[in-house]
């Protein structure tokens, strides 16, 4: 984890920015840096609030940003599920991409945790604590630095590159491969739908696309199976 | 501070938790059958190239490929030291150089 700080704080300096350049009050950055915890969807709702649109839009424009997670979620449960509501609760919220990534590429296969001490709970809960903690000071620093941060620096890019970094050690096989590509490709041409929907969308066409070839793998071998004398 | 702002920033937290622990709500056993646990197994990297991509060849969302742009060189070296070796700032910086060193001696987008 502390490998991704670098791009997740240049993430958030990036965050914080936008948000003061596009107009946003000081006081109103502040508090949404500290409490959304959200990029994209903070990113997305900043222009409808300063447009005034109705909140329901707001909501309903940030709901489906963080529609991804609700994927996610059902993944993470199996290892959530020994901890009480409220500390599930907590769980989700500071569940980001990069947290979510790293707790499934490192347990993801593991059986599911019986006790809320288990290792990978421990785990995700540092990863956590280390995400956090590096994003709100980076965010609050470009919230409040906004003025002097050059938007020519290139910063947002380097949160694109961490992630390319992470991308490219989970890329083992060729079902991985392909759910990259199908990912990528999916998205940028789903890019013109409303809400980020595009990234949503990009992800179902992905696994749905891997659930296909895995059957497809399954057939032919007990094929060749049968076909054995 | 409005109370339009406090409200609409009050909405997002409650967002923010709701979809992510969306599926830690309920107590109810709730087995996933095997196929969904299997094709999920590449919802992380979908999901990451679904974020990545956009911002590499989209400009302001629209597709202009040239191939003097400077984002799509920084992300080709990116991945390729990232290929080569596993340090994760190595491949940042290296990526960052190769898209400044474009950007700003050659001048492209």
């Amino acid at each position: 984890m502390w490998d991704m700080t670098p791009g997740v704080a240049a993430w958030g300096v990036v965050t914080g920015v936008a948000m003061v350049k596009a107009g946003l009050p000081l006081s109103v950055a502040v508090l949404m840096s500290v409490s959304v915890f959200a990029a994209s969807a903070q990113l997305a709702a900043v222009p409808l609030l300063l447009a005034g649109a109705p909140l329901w839009v707001v909501w309903l424009t940030a709901l489906c940003v963080n529609l991804r997670f609700v994927i996610f979620s059902a993944q993470m449960r199996a290892h959530m599920m020994p901890l009480p509501t409220r500390w599930r609760l907590l769980a989700g919220y500071l569940t980001a991409d990069v947290t979510y990534v790293l707790m499934m590429s490192r347990h993801g296969g593991d059986q599911p945790a019986r006790s809320p001490t288990s290792g990978p709970l421990a785990y995700f809960w540092g990863l956590c604590a280390v995400n956090w903690s590096s994003w709100n000071v980076a965010s609050l620093f470009g919230v409040l630095c906004a003025n002097w941060i050059p938007v020519s620096w290139g910063l947002g890019f380097a949160g694109t590159l961490a992630l390319t970094g992470l991308l490219v050690s989970l890329v083992k096989d060729r079902a991985t491969l392909l759910s990259t590509v199908t990912a990528g490709a999916a998205s940028v041409a789903a890019f013109s739908l409303p809400f980020k929907l595009n990234i949503s969308l990009a992800v179902a066409c992905a696994v749905v696309l891997g659930m296909w070839m895995d059957q497809v793998s399954k057939a032919s071998l007990s094929a060749q199976r049968g076909a054995r004398p | 501070m409005t109370v339009y702002y406090l409200a609409g920033i009050v909405g997002l937290v409650a967002l923010s938790v709701w979809t992510r622990s969306f599926f830690f709500l309920t107590e109810r056993d709730w087995p996933m059958p095997g196929w969904l646990v299997r094709g999920l197994r590449l919802a992380p990297v979908a999901a990451l190239s679904a974020v990545i991509m956009p911002e590499v060849v989209l400009n302001q969302g629209v597709w202009t490929m040239d191939w003097r742009d400077a984002r799509c060189w920084g992300f080709v070296a990116s991945v390729g030291y990232a290929w080569w070796s596993e340090s994760m700032l190595g491949t940042i910086l290296f990526g960052m150089a190769v898209y400044l060193l474009c950007r700003h001696a050659l001048g492209w987008g």
